[in-house]
């Protein structure tokens, strides 16, 4: 099947309900691993035993921003193409975004906790990424409020392209200024400071996570195509009633 | 470091882990159930788009094949 084939919704559900159990098997197994790795990963020299809840931090950092490019991406192809699919992607991205972002927030603060002294400081990382999670908020509830779907994307979309100005300084933030949330220290100019033996495990679960990022997005595609076809069908039984 | 004195913290981390990730595959799972019950009761009142055939119209269809 090429892949403009799926542009039609018909289509992407044959692909989405025959490609879903096989992701969601990956998924389970990249898991079982990933997990099993960082468990036996040693204590950082640093931050001790807590470098276990960085396995949980930084893939949920890099999906909740990956979550918010897919949606801006979505909504180039609202806009410009006006492509129904895109819509889709798009609003079936927000909620799994949002929860990952939670998650590297709440994680983040029980990690600052035992090393900060604090679960929270106003520094220009920690307040970015609420930022992002409050965008994320925002748009779910501009889907739930606006009745018509495609008014409804027309507008989340323009909201995800101007919130997508977050994304840089989420990832900046840490030169830009001065904070107490470390700099880089995975992707970076002259390599990672991390040792392979954290590095290693790290990688495979922010794998499992994106692993899983796909399935749940595949999957809450497939519900939002459903439920158009679900609205189509009540709004055509309406008509044929009056 | 005291990997004893943070474990509260390593555990709270994997119990928000599970947690979230739990109520999203969740929401997904029974999202599709109530979207495929009420996509079936809709076919089941003979509400159909026109690009799809009916279930019932399917069966006579299939029915008619066998015959």
């Amino acid at each position: 099947m090429a892949i403009a084939d799926l542009a039609n919704p018909t289509r992407f559900l044959k692909f989405a309900n025959r490609t879903i159990p096989w992701l969601s098997g990956l998924t389970v197994i990249v898991f079982a691993y990933g997990i099993d790795q960082a468990m036996l990963a040693p204590d950082d020299y640093q931050q001790g035993a807590t470098v276990k809840i960085m396995f949980l931090h930084v893939p949920s950092a890099w999906l909740g921003m990956l979550g918010w490019g897919l949606m801006s991406v979505a909504a180039l192809g609202t806009l410009v193409w006006r492509h129904p699919l895109a819509d889709v992607a798009a609003k079936a991205a927000a909620p799994i975004g949002a929860a990952f972002t939670l998650l590297c927030l709440v994680t983040g603060s029980l990690w600052g906790r035992p090393e900060w002294g604090t679960y929270w400081v106003w520094d220009a990382r920690l307040t970015s990424e609420l930022v992002l999670l409050l965008l994320y908020l925002g748009v779910i509830a501009l889907w739930r409020t606006v009745e018509d779907p495609s008014r409804a994307a027309r507008a989340a979309a323009i909201l995800s392209l101007v919130g997508a100005i977050d994304l840089p300084i989420i990832k900046f933030s840490v030169d830009w200024w001065n904070t107490l949330h470390q700099g880089s220290s995975v992707f970076r100019v002259g390599g990672s400071t991390i040792d392979s033996s954290i590095l290693i495990p790290l990688f495979i679960m922010a794998a499992a996570f994106t692993l899983l990022f796909f399935t749940l997005h595949l999957a809450a595609m497939r519900n939002e195509i459903l439920r158009r076809r679900v609205r189509t069908l009540r709004l055509m039984q309406a008509t044929a009633v009056s | 470091m005291n990997a004893v004195n943070h474990m509260g913290f390593i555990v709270a981390s994997y119990a928000t882990a599970i947690a979230v990730v739990g109520a999203l595959v969740a929401w997904v799972t029974l999202d599709y159930r109530a979207q495929r019950v009420r996509l079936a009761d809709l076919e089941m009142r003979g509400v159909t788009r026109r690009s799809t055939p009916a279930q019932s119209e399917r069966t006579i269809e299939q029915a008619k094949e066998k015959a």
